[in-house]
C-alpha cells in the first residue's frame, strides 16, 4: 500500500512539473467539461454561539483568501466558491453542516472549524462521507490520532507544540517556579499536561495547577491559591469572562505581581486599551502571529493585513474598536492556499479525486514563508496530518504587544503519535 | 373503522411512510431524518413524563447523557462491543432515573423543575470533572470500525437510518401501547388531578416513579443511539439546552400526543435548516415562528389537529 | 496558609454575586409570583441591560460616571418597555397559558439573542466603572521572624465591588417599601393572591400584568448595569442569570422577598465557600447538589408556605 502511494506521489510530482497532467486524456476531458464550474469549499463558520467573535474574522480572512486566489486565476483554472454554513459553535450542528456540504451543496472539501469540540463532533461525518475536512483549530485532536484520514490541520500549529515551545523561554527569562491557571476542560487540560511536562524538562516546576470551572464568572476568590513563591503565573482562559479574569488578576496583585505569561487566546478580539487592562503592561503573551505590526514587519504580513482589511494594530481598517483574532485567523488563509496547492498537484477535477487530494497534501513537507504563508515557514507532517511552525512571544509595552522572541520550528516538534497514511481511504 | 383501528392504522402508516422515505429520500435528507428519529425518540421519552404524567423536568439531558456516556465510555475505555455497550447505556440511564426519581418526586410542580435542573447541572459538571476519561467538553470520537452490531456497519447511511427507525418505532409503539393501557390512563389521571387519583386508591408515587424511570430510559436509549450512530460523545449533549430542546419539541408537536414529539423535532430541525439557508439571522426567523405558533397553535401542531379534527388522536 | 484569605474573598465575591442575583431573581419572582408564568427570556432582559449600558456609555463618552448613571436610568426603562410590549402583544394573547408562554418566551429569547448579535456583535465589551480604587490589605502571619506581611495575599477588592453590594441593598429596600407601602404594590399583591377577586374589585389585571412583566425585566436590566463594569456585556450572557435566578426564586419560596434574598446569599456564598475545601469544579458540583437537596427536603422552599 505504502509503496503504491509513494509511486503515485512520485508520478504526480513529475506530472505536475512536466505539465504531463494536462496532456492526460481523461483529465483534459474533465477539465474542459468542468472548466467553468467553481470549486466549492464548504466553510464551517462559528457565526453564532460562543465562537462568534472568531467566526466573524475567520469569515473575513477566508473571503479575502478566496478573492486573492480567484484574482490570480483560481485553482486549476476554476474559480473558488466559498459556501458558508453556521455551525452554531456546536458539535452536533457541526456534523450536520459537514453532511450538508457533502450531500446537499456538493462541496469538494470542508474547511474552517476552530473550536475543538466541533472538530471532534464533525470529524466522524467527514470520515464517513469521505470528504476532506481541513480544520483551523489549533487543537491536538488531529495529531493525537483520535480522528481519521480525511481530517487534516495543515495551516495552523497545535496546542501541544505551541505550549512546549514556550517552556524554554519562560524558564530562562521569567522564572522556574510556575503556577498555572486554566479552564477545567479539555483545552485547559492540554495546557496543564503539555506545559508541566515541558517546564520540567527545562529544570523548572509547576507549583500549583488551578483549574477554573467553565461556568465561573468571578475569579478573585481563586487567586489566594497561588503559592507565594510563584515566579511565573501562566494563564490561559477562553470565553466571554476572560476580560473579567484578567482585570481581577490585576486588581488582586496590584503592583506586586510575579511575572505573568498568558496565551493570547484569552484576549483575542479584545482591545488591549480596554479599561482595566492597563496592568497587563510588562506581561508576556504567546501569539500565533503578532497582532501589532512589528518593526521588522515582512512584506507578507503587510500584504496579508491589506487583503483582510486589518490595520497595523490588528483592528479592522473600518473600525478601530473591531479587533481581529489575529493570532489564529492566518490559518484560514494558509489552509486555503494549501488546498489550492494540493488540488493543483493532484490534478483535482471533482469529488472522485478527493483521496488523491489528501495524498497530495500528505506528500507536502516544507512550506516557505511568503504571501501564501504570511505567518512564517512551516513543516507539515503528512503522517500525523499536522503542521509545525514558529511561535512568537510578545511583551505588552504601552498597550502594544512587541515581539520579544521567536521559537524555531524544531522547538515545536514532538514524536509522532499516529500514522494516518497507514489507514485506508 | 373503530377508534383502536384508526389509531393503529395512523401510527403504523407513519412507520411505513418512514420505511419508504429511507429508500427514496436523497442522501442529505436521509441523514437528517436519521438524526431526527433519534432526537424524536428522546422527545417521546420526555413526553411520557411531561405530556402524560404532567411532570415538567428541566434535566432530561442527564438521562440522554447517561445513555451516551454509558455506551461511549464502555466502548472507548472498556473495549466493549456496540450491542452490550448499548445495554450498559440503558442501564446507566435507568439507574440514574431511579435515583433522581426517588429524590425529586418528593417535590412537585416548579420545585420538581428546579430539582431536576440542578441534578442535571451537577451531571454536566461531573462529565467535565472526570475529564481524564471523558475529555470534558471536547468529548471523544467512537472509531468507525467499532460501530457495528452483528456485522452491520451502523456508520453506513442506510443502515444507520433503519437502525434509527427501529429505535424510534419501538419507542413510539411502546408509548402508544402504554398510554392506552391502564397504566397510561392512571398517569393522565395524575396529571389532571393527583389528589383525586390517590383517593381512588391508586399508588401515585409508584406510577410516577415508573414514569420517570421509563422516560429516563427511553431518553438514555436515544443518547446511546446518538453516540453509536453518529460516532461522537461530548459534554454539550448534557448541557441545559439539551434539556430544553425536548420540552420545546414536545410543546411544538403537541404535548400528550404520541406522534407530537416526532412532528416537533422534525419541524424544528427543518425550520433551522431552511432558515439558515435564507439568511444568517435565522435565529430571528426561528424565534418569530415560535411566537407565531404559540399565537395560532397554542396546543402544538398535533394538539390543534386533535382539538379540531381528530378527536381520537392518542 | 491560603485558607483564610480564600475564605474571606470567597465571602466577599459571593456577596457581590448575591447582590446582583437577588435583584435579577426578584424580577423573575415578581413575574412568576403574580402572573404564574415562566419567563424563559428573563436572562435576555439582563443581557439587554448590559448591552444597553455599553451603548449609552459609548454614546455619551466623557467621564465614566456620566455614562454609568445614564445607563442606570435608561437601560431598565428600555428593557421594561420592550418587556411590557412583549406581554401586551404576545403573552396576553395566549392568555398566560403556562406551556404556550414557555414556547413564546423561548421565541423571544432567540429573537433577542440574534438581534444583539447583529446590532452589538459577538465580542465581550467592557464598560468603565464610575470609580474603581483598589483596596488591598496584606495578609498577616506570625512566622519565624515574628510578624510577617504578605502582599497581596490578604484582603483585596475594589471600591466599585463594595458599591454594587450597597446599591443592590438600597434598591431591595426601596422595592420592599414600594411593594408594602404603595398603592400599586397593594394592587400587585392583590392580583398575586387572587386574580379573579382582583378583577371583581375592578383592578385592571391586564395592565397590572404588563406593568409587572416590564418591572421584572427592568430589575434584571438594572442588575446587569451594576455588574457590567465588573464582567463585560456579551450577547450570550443571559443564560446563567436565568438559571440561577430561577433556582433562587424556588429555593427562597414563591412570593417571599425575604426568601429570595436569603436564597441568593445561600447560592452566592455556598460554592465560593465550598471551593475553599475542594477543587473548584468539584465544589460547584457539591454546591449544586446541596442546594437541590434543600429543595428535596423542603419542597416549598425556605420561606414558602406549605401547599394546602
Amino acid at each position: 500500500m505504502s509503496k503504491l502511494i509513494t509511486s503515485r506521489r512520485g508520478l504526480l510530482k513529475g506530472a505536475a512539473a512536466g505539465g504531463l497532467l494536462a496532456a492526460s486524456p481523461l483529465v483534459s476531458r474533465y477539465a474542459q467539461a468542468q472548466s467553468s464550474a467553481p470549486i466549492r469549499i464548504g466553510f464551517q463558520q462559528h457565526s453564532t454561539g460562543i465562537g462568534a467573535a472568531y467566526g466573524r474574522w475567520y469569515g473575513r480572512t477566508t473571503e479575502a483568501a478566496a478573492k486573492a486566489i480567484n484574482d490570480a486565476g483560481g485553482i486549476n483554472g476554476r474559480p473558488l466558491e466559498i459556501v458558508a454554513e453556521d455551525d452554531g459553535t456546536d458539535p452536533k450542528r457541526g456534523a450536520e453542516v459537514v453532511e450538508k456540504f457533502a450531500n446537499q451543496h456538493e462541496c469538494d472539501v470542508a474547511f474552517g472549524t476552530l473550536f475543538s469540540h466541533v472538530v471532534f463532533g464533525s470529524a466522524p461525518a467527514a470520515g464517513e462521507l469521505k470528504i476532506p475536512y481541513f480544520v483551523v483549530s489549533e487543537g491536538h485532536h488531529v495529531a493525537s490520532g483520535a480522528l481519521n484520514r480525511y481530517t487534516l490541520q495543515p495551516g495552523i500549529t497545535d496546542v501541544k507544540s505551541q505550549v512546549q515551545a514556550m517552556a524554554p523561554y519562560v524558564s530562562q527569562n521569567l522564572g522556574k517556579k510556575v503556577t498555572m491557571i486554566f479552564p477545567d476542560f479539555a483545552f485547559g487540560h492540554d495546557h496543564r499536561d503539555f506545559f508541566t511536562q515541558a517546564i520540567e524538562a527545562q529544570g523548572g516546576e509547576v507549583l500549583e495547577h488551578i483549574a477554573i470551572p467553565p461556568t465561573e464568572t468571578s475569579f478573585t476568590k481563586y487567586f489566594p491559591k497561588i503559592p507565594r513563591d510563584t515566579e511565573v503565573l501562566y494563564h490561559v482562559m477562553v470565553g466571554p469572562a476572560v476580560l473579567t479574569f484578567v482585570k481581577e488578576l490585576g486588581e488582586f496583585f496590584g503592583p506586586s505581581a510575579p511575572a505573568i505569561f498568558g496565551f493570547i487566546d484569552s484576549l483575542e478580539a479584545v482591545d488591549m486599551s480596554s479599561p482595566g487592562l492597563e496592568f497587563l503592561d510588562g506581561t508576556y503573551f504567546w501569539e500565533g502571529m503578532p497582532r501589532y505590526a512589528q518593526a521588522d514587519q515582512t512584506e507578507y504580513d503587510k500584504a496579508f493585513r491589506a487583503a483582510v482589511g486589518v490595520d497595523e494594530n490588528g483592528a479592522s481598517v473600518s473600525d478601530a474598536k473591531d479587533v481581529s483574532t489575529y493570532a489564529h485567523m492566518f490559518g484560514c488563509w494558509e489552509t486555503l492556499y494549501i488546498i489550492k496547492r494540493g488540488m493543483e498537484a493532484s490534478g483535482y477535477a471533482g469529488p472522485q479525486d478527493r483521496a488523491k487530494l489528501i495524498e497530495a497534501v500528505e506528500a507536502m513537507s516544507a512550506m516557505d514563508e511568503g504571501f501564501e504563508h504570511p505567518q512564517g515557514p512551516k513543516i507539515f507532517n503528512g503522517k500525523t496530518h499536522q503542521t509545525f511552525g514558529k511561535q512568537y512571544i510578545s511583551r505588552v509595552e504601552n498597550g502594544r504587544m512587541v515581539r520579544v522572541h521567536s521559537t524555531s520550528i524544531e522547538d515545536t516538534f514532538y514524536p509522532d503519535e499516529v500514522d494516518y497514511t497507514a489507514q485506508s481511504f | 373503522m373503530s377508534e383502536t383501528g384508526k389509531i393503529w392504522a395512523l401510527h403504523l402508516a407513519l412507520i411505513a411512510a418512514l420505511i419508504v422515505a429511507g429508500l427514496v429520500l436523497p442522501a442529505y435528507h436521509q441523514g437528517n431524518l436519521a438524526r431526527i428519529l433519534v432526537l424524536a425518540t428522546y422527545a417521546v421519552g420526555y413526553n411520557l413524563l411531561f405530556g402524560y404524567t404532567g411532570l415538567l423536568s428541566l434535566g432530561h439531558a442527564m438521562f440522554f447523557g447517561a445513555g451516551m456516556y454509558g455506551l461511549g465510555l464502555a466502548m472507548q475505555h472498556g473495549d466493549v462491543s456496540a450491542l452490550p455497550a448499548f445495554v450498559i447505556g440503558l442501564i446507566c440511564a435507568a439507574v440514574l432515573a431511579a435515583v433522581v426519581a426517588l429524590l425529586a418526586l418528593r417535590t412537585i410542580g416548579v420545585a420538581f423543575m428546579i430539582v431536576t435542573l440542578m441534578f442535571a447541572q451537577s451531571a454536566f459538571l461531573t462529565v467535565l470533572y472526570f475529564g481524564e476519561w471523558t475529555r470534558g467538553d471536547e468529548g471523544f470520537v467512537l472509531q468507525q470500525a467499532t460501530r457495528q452490531i452483528a456485522g452491520v456497519d451502523l456508520s453506513e447511511p442506510t443502515n444507520r437510518y433503519y437502525a434509527a427507525l427501529i429505535l424510534f418505532s419501538a419507542a413510539l409503539l411502546i408509548t402508544l401501547k402504554l398510554v392506552r393501557a391502564r397504566f397510561g390512563r392512571v398517569l393522565v389521571a395524575i396529571r389532571e388531578n393527583e389528589e383525586r387519583t390517590r383517593m381512588l386508591g391508586y399508588d401515585c408515587f409508584r406510577h410516577k416513579f415508573l414514569a420517570v424511570v421509563l422516560s429516563g430510559t427511553l431518553s438514555g436509549a436515544a443518547g446511546a443511539a446518538y453516540g453509536l450512530l453518529f460516532g461522537y460523545v461530548g459534554a454539550s449533549f448534557t448541557g441545559v439546552q439539551y434539556s430544553i430542546f425536548p420540552l420545546l419539541w414536545v410543546l411544538l408537536g403537541g404535548a400528550g400526543t404520541v406522534i407530537g414529539p416526532f412532528v416537533g423535532a422534525l419541524f424544528m430541525f427543518y425550520l433551522i435548516d431552511y432558515a439558515s439557508g435564507w439568511t444568517s439571522a435565522y435565529m430571528l426567523i426561528a424565534g418569530a415562528v415560535l411566537v407565531a405558533l404559540t399565537l395560532f397553535a397554542p396546543l402544538g401542531l398535533m394538539g390543534e389537529l386533535r382539538k379540531r379534527w381528530l378527536r381520537w388522536l392518542p | 496558609m491560603e485558607f483564610g484569605p480564600h475564605l474571606m474573598l470567597a465571602i466577599l465575591e459571593g456577596a457581590v454575586g448575591a447582590a446582583v442575583l437577588s435583584l435579577t431573581a426578584l424580577g423573575l419572582s415578581l413575574v412568576f409570583g403574580v402572573m404564574r408564568v415562566v419567563n424563559v427570556a428573563h436572562g435576555e432582559f439582563f443581557m439587554l441591560g448590559a448591552v444597553l449600558a455599553w451603548f449609552v456609555a459609548t454614546a455619551l463618552g466623557g467621564h465614566p460616571a456620566v455614562g454609568f448613571v445614564a445607563a442606570l436610568v435608561v437601560a431598565p426603562l428600555i428593557a421594561g418597555v420592550i418587556a411590557a410590549a412583549a406581554d401586551w402583544l404576545i403573552l396576553k394573547r395566549v392568555e398566560y397559558d403556562p406551556e404556550a408562554t414557555i414556547v413564546a418566551t423561548i421565541g423571544i429569547l432567540y429573537i433577542m439573542q440574534q438581534s444583539a448579535l447583529m446590532l452589538y456583535g459577538p465580542e465581550a465589551r467592557p464598560v468603565e466603572p464610575p470609580f474603581n480604587s483598589r483596596i488591598a490589605l496584606p495578609w498577616v502571619e506570625w512566622g519565624e521572624n515574628g510578624l510577617a506581611l504578605f502582599y497581596p495575599w490578604g484582603f483585596g477588592t475594589t471600591t466599585y465591588k463594595l458599591f454594587v453590594i450597597v446599591a443592590a441593598a438600597a434598591l431591595l429596600v426601596a422595592f420592599w417599601l414600594f411593594l408594602t407601602r404603595s398603592r400599586f404594590g397593594l394592587i400587585m399583591r392583590a392580583t398575586q393572591l387572587d386574580r379573579e377577586t382582583a378583577l371583581a374589585f375592578g383592578i385592571p389585571v391586564e395592565r397590572v400584568y404588563a406593568l409587572v412583566f416590564g418591572l421584572g425585566a427592568a430589575l434584571a436590566a438594572f442588575a446587569a448595569v451594576l455588574i457590567v463594569p465588573i464582567s463585560q456585556a456579551h450577547y450570550l450572557m443571559g443564560g446563567d442569570p436565568l438559571l440561577l435566578s430561577f433556582i433562587v426564586v424556588i429555593i427562597g419560596g414563591l412570593g417571599s422577598i425575604r426568601g429570595t434574598i436569603l436564597a441568593a446569599l445561600l447560592i452566592g456564598l455556598s460554592d465560593g465557600i465550598i471551593s475553599v475545601f475542594f477543587s473548584p469544579t468539584l465544589a460547584k458540583i457539591l454546591a449544586t447538589l446541596l442546594v437541590a437537596l434543600v429543595l428535596v427536603f423542603r419542597p416549598q422552599g425556605l420561606f414558602g408556605k406549605k401547599p394546602a
